[in-house]
């Protein structure tokens, strides 16, 4: 501040906010300055300046208020009306007003098991084989792909799981288990009964593992590469093989971020609406409480029953349900990402006492 | 010393027991890694091969030029879906950048914990599925849009709010991000000639980050440009041009119920017309396409920036 | 005492007679040996006997190509790209880099001791136990008597026998150093290869270290790069001095500090550059 002094002439407006010593202003009167002073116009303007972004930046919390808000307001009829019992009972029909989503909070959370049953180990594979193994050729175009396949809109993964998964499915999965004597062994038995068109869990666990992967690889990649180089160098120096290395101390430094990516895709998995809509067939299975352990078995998640059942819906009761739909949703990927940045957040503490 | 660890009495000699089984287990592991990244890179491939030959087998000229054609659906085109796509993404830049750029300066003015917080809920918005923003663009916008006009509510207004809420928190993060790359002292070197901090942030801190911002920007872009999930419920689309005309010119109308790209996709995903589906396959290109030169546009964009900073 | 320059020498023995004064055995042996950063030339032409239980000082200006050196000795460079090596190294008479040697095998017999301590994020004795255990170890009973050997062996043990199960990042700069070479032993090296093992450390536990070295080569061959000349002085039998990637000097301590036959070497430890 002080170096401001000498420009400052007597003649501007006096500074409110910084009362400068009479010496030094009856100093500066003696030597006319050429640079304009920093008017209170100026210290205004970094007011101004200061309360736009910080009104910019709490739009944040305004938004996911307002949100919650709309969301909660929209759907009091249905909260009011059937209570608890929303998310326990399974039915949902028009016809007698009675709307229950146990069966869509069954099928995102089993849609999304599937996925990240499939997607974890190769995602974790893919991503030590591009931070550790790969030769630079290689790992700069698989890198380039993953991002590429990352950019890719849910809908198009939906129109490609339509014309080249399902059909390809239906022939070379679900045909022959469904002809083999897997669907009739105890216990597991139950995870292959009944015929499937195709459009099932299975397909919409399938296409959400092909969206998720990549995300999954790329983040965990970032995480490997992160680690530094002595932690691997102190292990070879011991004579540990280069997989002795990666799993007794690559991943366990990096384990806790590695779980945050892991979460962060199921957060993903959870949401995904387009995709997931247009191959898990949007009806009920064959049993009576709606659930079905069956992967060939059609369903709904609730983000597929939101899409699905929107068009459809009359004003009312119908509606205010199908709000609430919404509701549970942002309920349950508040909760998963919540935790998810909570360990990102505390893993990248733990990783910066390690250095 | 002594021994409890055998070494080999020299280094030529074939390894034996515990080494051996070791290197074989480093081996089978290794090759795990490479058949999982081999399958992942296959797997995606695939989708790309399927993507490329069967759009753009069905790619045509008209596609960009012509409306679609109820009586033969072999001729018609998706004009108004790319049209429509992109008076979206206008509408949703003028709600989402303001916020996003603003909120991302004020990310690295401030510190402390409020900042903090601040972070941590972009990241909670940025998690928050786009389906359940877009119902609650519906509940916020539509609903009430249609009570007062006596319309359906559907409109640009209606998907540009629900794109716009999507693109804020990814401009914040990649904004705030692009500017804590810009060194420090650059900043306490233009405050200590006694600057003010907007002139500081106006004339020195945004333009070395600029061309990190346009980065961010178009990503942002990119990512909303194939969003499906908040288009259900607020835009209804629509198979003419959503125009009116202001002193003879036409212009978007944003009151109306318009067309996008992601979303006739869906659309013509769902038919059991042949034609529909080919043009759906079709579309897709041109939607990814579009993606692809925003994202390569982006990249471009940080590049140019490096290199002014070297 | 012949000239020691880097001028080829006649005979592998006379190479080694000229580098030793005392007749000791010889550990490694290094001959013409050329290593390249891809295009970068780091190493040249350098012949080196560095005898065994003793502790072998590098020193040199940075950048001088000691380190690359070091790290040529357990093949540590095999994990950088595009890196080349020309000439031969041997250990106890047999050649590092031939195609059948498994570098797990040499790194079992070649340890190293880093310029920062890089304990692993697991317990002290687990850190400890890493070693044994990746080479078959799983009992008990031995495990627990080679962490408490080898922490005695670092003079560590006083100081976390009651904490074994601890964080080893929870220990000091100093601590977790020794740890890494309580770590090292744990293997049962023959060499042990330090990289400026205290240019991370306080004065104290730079002293503690010294220390620790005077003892372990009554077991081990020990060679260490350092920046510091008096910590050469004390702790080294053999010096090497090191400059733009040749090896200008190489002889008994006493004599390098006192009585230099090179110019180069002469500035150097008298501290006019460095």
């Amino acid at each position: 501040m002080a170096d401001r002094a000498p420009t400052v002439p007597l003649t501007t407006a006096p500074l409110p906010t910084v009362p400068l010593p009479a010496q030094s202003v009856s100093k500066s009167t003696s030597k006319p300055s050429s640079i304009p002073p920093a008017s209170s116009l100026a210290r205004f303007g970094d007011k101004i300046y200061g309360a736009v972004i910080f009104l910019a930046s709490l739009s944040i919390f305004g938004i996911i208020l307002w949100l919650f808000w709309q969301l909660t307001g929209a759907s009091l009829p249905s909260i009011r009306h059937f209570g608890l019992s929303f998310v326990t009972g399974s039915e949902w029909d028009e016809v007698s007003s009675s709307y229950h989503v146990l069966p869509y909070i069954f099928g995102t959370l089993f849609s999304s098991a599937i996925a990240l049953l499939l997607a974890v180990p190769v995602s974790i594979g893919a991503a030590i084989f591009l931070s550790e193994l790969a030769p630079r050729w290689i790992r700069t175009p698989a890198t380039f792909l993953i991002e590429l396949l990352a950019a890719i809109p849910s809908v198009v993964y939906g129109l490609w799981g339509i014309f080249i998964l399902i059909p390809f499915m239906k022939q070379f999965i679900v045909t022959p288990i469904v002809g083999s004597r897997l669907p009739h062994l105890p216990i597991i038995g139950e995870l292959f009964k009944g015929q499937s068109a195709g459009y099932s869990m299975l397909a919409a666990g399938m296409i959400l593992a092909i969206m998720v992967t990549p995300f999954i690889t790329a983040v965990t990649r970032d995480i490997l590469r992160a680690i530094p180089r002595s932690q691997r160098e102190g292990s070879y120096a011991l004579g540990a093989t280069k997989w002795e290395t990666i799993s007794q101390v690559v991943i366990p430094y990096a384990k806790s971020g590695i779980i945050g990516a892991v979460i962060l895709g199921l957060g993903r998995a959870l949401g995904e609406t387009m995709a997931v809509t247009m191959l898990i067939g949007n009806q009920p299975p064959n049993t009576p409480n709606g659930i079905s352990l069956s992967v060939f078995q059609p369903g709904y998640t609730l983000a597929s029953a939101l899409a699905n059942k929107f068009s459809e819906a009359s004003p009312g009761l119908s509606t205010s349900a199908l709000v609430e739909v919404g509701l549970v949703l942002f309920g349950v990927t508040i909760v998963v990402n919540g935790a998810a940045r909570l360990l990102v957040f505390y893993t990248a503490k733990d990783v910066q006492g390690g250095k | 010393m002594s021994t409890t660890l055998s070494s080999p009495p020299n280094l030529l000699a074939k390894s034996t027991g515990n080494v051996a089984g070791r290197k074989l287990k480093n081996i089978v592991m290794l090759t795990l890694c490479i058949i999982a990244a081999g399958l992942a890179i296959l797997v995606l491939g695939l989708v790309l091969y399927f993507l490329l030959s069967k759009g753009f087998s069905s790619l045509h000229i008209r596609l960009f030029t012509q409306l679609p054609d109820n009586i033969d659906t072999s001729k018609g085109g998706m004009a108004q879906s790319i049209f429509g796509t992109l008076v979206l993404l206008g509408v949703s830049s003028a709600i989402g950048l303001p916020f996003g750029i603003l909120g991302g300066i004020y990310q690295i003015e401030a510190r402390g914990r409020f900042a903090s917080l601040v972070r941590f809920f972009t990241d909670v918005l940025n998690g928050i599925p786009s389906i359940v923003i877009g119902i609650f663009a519906y509940a916020a916008v539509v609903f009430p849009l249609a009570q007062r006009t006596h319309g359906q509510g559907f409109s640009a207004y209606a998907g540009g709010f629900a794109l716009g809420i999507l693109m804020i928190p990814t401009v914040m993060r990649t904004t705030e991000e692009i500017l804590r790359l810009v060194p420090f002292p650059l900043r306490e070197a233009s405050l200590g000639l006694g600057a003010t901090r907007w002139r500081t942030m106006w004339s020195v801190v945004l333009p070395a980050a600029r061309g990190g911002i346009i980065t961010g920007v178009m990503l942002a872009l990119a990512r909303i440009a194939g969003e499906t999930a908040p288009l259900l419920f607020t835009i209804f689309g629509n198979q003419l041009f959503a125009t009116h005309k202001v002193a003879g010119v036409s212009v978007p109308t944003l009151t109306a119920p318009i067309d996008a790209l992601p979303l006739r996709i869906y659309n013509y995903s769902q038919d059991v017309d042949p034609n529909h589906n080919a043009q759906a396959w079709a579309g897709a290109v041109v939607l990814i396409t579009l993606i692809l030169v925003l994202s390569i546009a982006a990249r471009f964009a940080t590049r140019g920036n490096m290199q002014e900073e070297k | 005492m012949a000239d020691v320059t880097t001028q080829k020498p006649t005979s592998l023995q006379d190479l080694a007679r000229a580098q030793t004064s005392a007749p000791t055995a010889t550990k490694i042996l290094a001959e013409n040996v050329d290593f390249y950063y891809s295009a970068f030339h780091a190493l040249k032409t350098i012949n080196i006997v560095i005898p065994d239980r003793q502790v072998t000082a590098l020193i040199g200006p940075s950048g001088c190509g000691k380190s690359t050196f070091l790290r040529t000795l357990n093949r540590m460079n095999d994990l950088i790209d595009g890196t080349r090596l020309t000439g031969k190294i041997t250990l106890d008479g047999e050649d590092l880099y031939d195609k059948r040697v498994d570098v797990v095998d040499l790194r079992k017999r070649v340890g190293m001791v880093f310029q920062k301590p890089n304990p692993f994020p697991m317990s002290i004795y687990d850190n400890i136990a890493y070693g044994p255990r990746i080479h078959g170890l799983t009992n008990r009973k031995k495990l627990n008597e080679i962490v408490e050997r080898t922490l005695r062996g670092s003079a560590l043990w006083e100081e976390v026998k009651d904490k074994l199960k601890a964080s080893a990042f929870a220990l000091s700069g100093g601590q977790q150093q020794r740890l890494c070479i309580a770590r090292t032993l744990a293997v049962e090296p023959e060499v042990i290869l330090m990289d400026e093992p205290c240019s991370a450390l306080d004065p104290n536990s730079t002293f503690r270290i010294e220390q620790l070295m005077e003892d372990l080569k009554k077991d081990y061959t020990i060679v260490i790069v350092t920046h510091n000349m008096q910590q050469a002085a004390r702790v080294s039998q053999r010096t090497g001095f090191f400059l733009r990637g040749e090896m200008k000097e190489f002889g008994d301590t006493d004599q390098i500090f006192t009585s230099p036959k090179q110019k180069d070497t002469e500035d150097y430890v008298s501290g006019k550059f460095g």
